[in-house]
């Protein structure tokens, strides 16, 4: 059941959105652990996805990105 | 110095403020309170003559040898059960007391053989000793009466004998199995002059009772009666070098006993701090695969995975390598190369193929096993506490009132120290003993073992870890049992009420959550209870909790627990994650993760990179590199091309094996650095050599962040120990590395990390070990953390919801499949599986509970197809209420069953760590291997043909 590396790259995202929605801003809190812990060329790939498969919070998330967290 | 038997006091040590002093011999000497004369005999130089005492063992004051004489005292009391007390005067050798002695000994050596010149114990035998001591010259009696002489020997066990003709019924081995490992499987049968140690049942042999070979009873035992068959092949040891075991994280302490460069037997340490002297059935006996003929001793490369390997020099495929490497990263770029660390390996070995990666290949990919093991321990610890460590020492579960096991087998998995919670939990010497929660899917052999019961047992729906312990928090904050003055004082408030709030919804209640978790919701309640307000309540956990898509969050949840009851800080409470490898914490220390340098610091942090690049010359990448998981995704899209993997056999340790395997195929360039042929070297083009814990100096780091010395006891076979491979290495790619001994690496990595700077080998040597953080604000080191305040400052309370993992049973995929360790085995099986230990597990089995069995017609032993969205394989099954119906269990110990073939490429949403423990499966009857099976056996053995002669080069 190995997933489409784009399509795995979307449920990451959207995973970790979803697991941050408790945070006070959870796109910003989503945008800052992808730019902590995602290599440049994974970051690049899901933000040319143009927001298909994102939800609302990833792709804000995503939208941000490449502004990090003082964290 | 020749060979000598560790000092043995002849009872424990007494800890206690209050000092006495007494004479012994006329010779003054101080001692704890409590103490017994022969311990202080022993401590002022003397050597009061005894067989059934042993200073790992309770005094037991039955072999009549110890006796001694005390001014004002009556008779001749035993010196092991006779406490001194101050002012006492002790005679230990007087002629009334010799006289007794001998008579004593008399008796025994008239049941005992004499053939002393052609034992295995010869010069090494307590009995042969004590004979001498005493001045026996003549037996009475003779040795025509009635005896045990002749007795038949029991060889089942693969690595010792037992011989009861040689017994003298001290008890110490059944005392041993009793105290010091807490499985009872020994008992003393008949009484008086019949009474014989026997191994459980009448009838049955070591091998098929309950024993666990940890080898405790064969090293209490004063004669040759237990005896490690090694010895008995080889003969006396003639030197012993102190070194730590290279298998799972408890990283006890062993004296290797040597007979010039062959090993003789692993005997545990008694100074070893995380052991005590104990050891398993692994560190002590599965030693064998070091001198294995599978071991691969010389470098091999290939052109590609469909030919045969090709036996070349060091040098030969030092400089193919490196050119490879530097072709691939002129045509790819750095990032299309990377590397993975290996637990297995020392630190300093560790630290030098990350610094290859990123200072010679110049890039941050660079991973590590931790990945698919404690990765969310990383995460999580370092969120809430601000650093990424367990809390406390092992020897804090003394302190301990209540003892939360969430997700860890740890009889099976950390045995050395679950024989220590086991102990604690036994209670001693009227002290009540712990309570215990256990929280896991499976009867563990925890939830009830001989004079062990868990109070509460929550055997959860896999995938529900979060759900469960949100429930404990609802508890515990909506009946007051949160610890407010300690939050207060050391935690951040705002956040906590954050989480309160959070935790106090219905929804988080144990009643609601029941539906998702299974657990009664009066467990779960009563286990909060207890948690809260027992006392020193500890948390312990394993793979159980990290290897779920919410694997993080889990490790957040039990942080938040222990912070909502005050549970941290001092002995006896804390978090504690129980780690797989024996130096999986030492891996992640020295900046193993792509995102990190050594000591937990992120590679965008310009200081510190600054720090590095000072050091090393070169500038490193501010940006985080791929973690395992991407490499592989990156390598099927063609991005990423070579892979330098030293110790670590990902093709069967991670999980979705047809996409690791998908994913080394892509690459054009894998670099297996191994001692063995190993899974993922069916996909390699270079084989370098690895070398053994026993080949090599270095340091491991345990699960208690104890950084203890490796030492080198006999040569490396394959002729380079593997920090110098690594070395040789990054020279043929031009490096200039200089290190000629491991303790300048340690030195390295002391001046570039905060945590070690207090960190090097004289120290080591000198102090035997270390936990970090050792520098100036704690140059001892930390046996607890987080003492006065946390080391991010504030603790930080974490929502953590609970969300379901998108892994669903379903009608194709019913049952849940989880994974884990069995005793015998470790991690892959590469070392076990090429010892004797395979007699315990010869393959990997099916758990599954006997309604699901009977539903699919399955009986025990039947083989079975497993399957899983990701794909299937064929084992036999056992059918056992040990799991709950739905549930189905496996070990990944094997490569002929590959249950991570089963397994899917879900991950923690945090740190990618795989969804092992979750897998919606189908079990169904079989007739034998499936096709996968079939096709992976036959593409292995193709994959591992070795030319045996290099052909001539064409004219």
């Amino acid at each position: 059941m190995t997933m489409d590396p784009l399509d795995k790259l979307v449920a990451m995202a959207n995973q970790i959105a979803r697991n941050l929605a408790h945070d006070d801003d959870p796109a910003g809190a989503t945008a800052a652990h992808i730019a902590t812990y995602w290599s440049p060329r994974m970051r690049a790939q899901i933000a040319a996805c143009e927001g298909e498969g994102l939800t609302e919070v990833s792709r804000d998330a995503i939208a941000r990105l490449g502004v990090r967290h003082a964290d | 110095m020749g060979y000598e038997r560790q000092a043995d006091f002849g009872t424990p040590e007494v800890h206690g403020d209050h000092h006495v002093t007494c004479t012994i011999d006329g010779r003054a000497v101080t001692v704890p309170a409590g103490t017994s004369v022969m311990r202080a005999a022993a401590l002022a130089g003397g050597s009061i003559p005894k067989l059934c005492a042993s200073d790992n063992l309770k005094a037991f004051g039955s072999c009549r040898l110890c006796l001694v004489e005390i001014e004002g005292m009556r008779g001749t009391p035993a010196s092991c059960t006779t406490p001194v007390a101050e002012g006492m005067k002790v005679q230990t050798q007087t002629p009334r007391l010799q006289k007794l002695r001998r008579g004593v000994m008399e008796l025994y050596i008239s049941d005992h053989p004499l053939d002393c010149l052609t034992c295995s114990a010869n010069n090494d035998c307590e009995l042969q000793d004590q004979a001498a001591a005493v001045g026996l010259r003549d037996v009475r009696y003779g040795y025509e009466g009635e005896t045990h002489l002749g007795a038949a020997i029991d060889t089942s066990n693969p690595y010792f004998d037992f011989d009861p003709s040689k017994c003298i019924a001290c008890s110490r081995c059944v005392r041993a199995c009793d105290e010091v490992q807490g499985t009872l499987a020994l008992t003393i049968e008949g009484r008086g002059f019949a009474s014989k140690v026997s191994a459980g049942l009448a009838g049955e042999d070591f091998f098929s009772s309950e024993c666990v070979s940890c080898g405790a009873c064969v090293q209490a035992c004063p004669t040759a009666t237990l005896q490690e068959k090694a010895v008995k092949d080889i003969g006396k040891p003639e030197r012993a070098v102190v070194t730590t075991c290279a298998y799972c994280g408890v990283g006890c302490t062993f004296r290797a006993e040597m007979r010039g460069e062959q090993l003789v037997r692993m005997i545990p340490w008694k100074d070893g701090k995380a052991n005590h002297g104990h050891s398993c059935v692994k560190g002590r006996f599965a030693w064998g695969y070091a001198q294995h003929a599978d071991r691969i001793l010389s470098p091999m490369i290939r052109d590609a995975i469909d030919q045969p390997w090709r036996e070349v020099s060091w040098e030969e495929a030092l400089s193919y390598t490196a050119r490879r490497l530097q072709e691939l990263r002129e045509r790819h770029g750095r990032n299309a190369l990377g590397g993975i660390t290996s637990s297995r390996c020392t630190n300093e070995e560790t630290f030098l193929v990350q610094k290859l990666v990123r200072a010679g290949f110049g890039t941050n990919n660079v991973d590590t096993c931790a990945r698919v093991c404690h990765s969310p321990t990383g995460y999580g610890l370092k969120t809430t506490f601000g650093t990424s460590a367990g809390t406390q020492d092992f020897d804090s579960v003394d302190d301990s009132d209540v003892i939360l096991v969430i997700g860890a087998n740890p009889t099976d998995a950390h045995p050395v120290f679950a024989s220590r919670m086991k102990r604690r939990i036994r209670g001693k010497d009227g002290r009540p003993g712990a309570r215990l929660i256990v929280i896991d899917p499976r009867r563990t052999d925890l939830v009830r073992s001989p004079h062990i019961a868990a109070d509460l047992h929550l055997p959860l729906r896999p995938g529900t870890n979060v759900a469960v312990l949100t429930a404990m928090a609802h508890v515990i904050v909506i009946e007051g049992l949160a610890d407010e003055e300690f939050i207060r004082a050391r935690c951040d408030w705002e956040e906590y009420r954050h989480w309160a709030d959070f935790v106090a919804i219905d929804r988080n209640s144990p009643e609601v959550l029941a539906e998702v978790t299974g657990v009664t919701p009066q467990d779960v309640r009563a286990a909060a209870r207890l948690y809260a307000t027992g006392g020193n309540a500890a948390i312990y956990y394993g793979l159980g909790v990290t290897e779920h898509s919410q694997g993080s969050s889990t490790v957040m949840a039990i942080a938040n627990l222990a912070m909502a009851t005050g549970n941290i800080g001092r002995r006896g409470v804390g978090v504690n994650p129980l780690r797989g490898q024996n130096n999986v914490q030492g891996a992640c220390d020295m900046g193993s993760f792509p995102h990190e340098l050594s000591g937990y610091r992120h590679v965008s942090d310009a200081a510190t990179r600054a720090l590095f690049e000072a050091e090393w010359g070169v500038p490193i990448d501010p940006e985080p590199g791929l973690r395992i998981p991407n490499m592989l995704d990156a390598a099927v899209e063609g991005a990423f091309k070579a892979l330098y993997i030293q110790g670590e056999d990902i093709l069967q340790s991670d999980p979705d094996t047809r996409h690791v395997a998908a994913g080394l195929a892509a690459m054009e360039l894998v670099i297996v650095h191994d001692l063995f042929l190993n899974e993922t070297a069916n996909y390699a083009h270079v084989f370098l050599p690895g070398s053994t814990f026993l080949e090599k100096d270095g340091t491991f780091t345990n699960a208690e962040r104890r950084i203890q010395r490796v030492r080198k006891v006999m040569e490396p076979r394959n002729g380079l120990a593997d920090w110098e491979v690594t070395q040789e290495l990054a020279r043929a790619m031009g490096l200039g590395w200089n290190y000629t001994h491991p303790s300048q690496i340690m030195d390295e990595i002391a001046r570039l990390t905060p945590t070690f700077s207090g960190v090097n080998y004289a120290r080591l040597d000198a102090e035997g070990s270390l936990q970090w953080p050792v520098n100036a604000a704690a140059p001892d080191g930390s046996p607890i953390m987080h003492v006065d305040g946390f080391v991010r400052g504030k603790g930080r309370f974490v929502v953590t919801d609970y969300v379901p993992t998108d892994e669903r049973t379903g009608p194709r995929f019913p049952l849940l499949l989880t994974t884990g360790r069995i005793l015998s085995q470790y991690n892959v099986g590469a070392q076990t599986r090429r010892t004797a230990n395979a007699m315990w597990h010869g393959e990997d089995v099916l758990e599954i509970h006997p309604t699901d069995a009977e539903n699919r017609g399955l009986q025990d032993g039947d083989w079975v197809r497993l399957a899983s969205r990701s794909g299937e394989t064929t084992l036999r099954a056992k059918v056992t209420e040990r799991v709950a119906p739905g549930v189905v269990y496996t070990t990944f110990h094997h490569p002929e069953t590959q249950a991570n073939v089963v397994t899917t490429d879900f991950s923690d949403w945090a740190t990618n760590c795989p969804e092992y423990k979750v897998t919606a499966v189908q079990v169904s009857p079989s007739n034998g291997p499936s096709d996968w099976q079939a096709d992976y056996a036959e593409q292995a053995r193709r994959s591992r043909r070795i030319e045996l002669h290099r052909a001539e080069p064409a004219e």
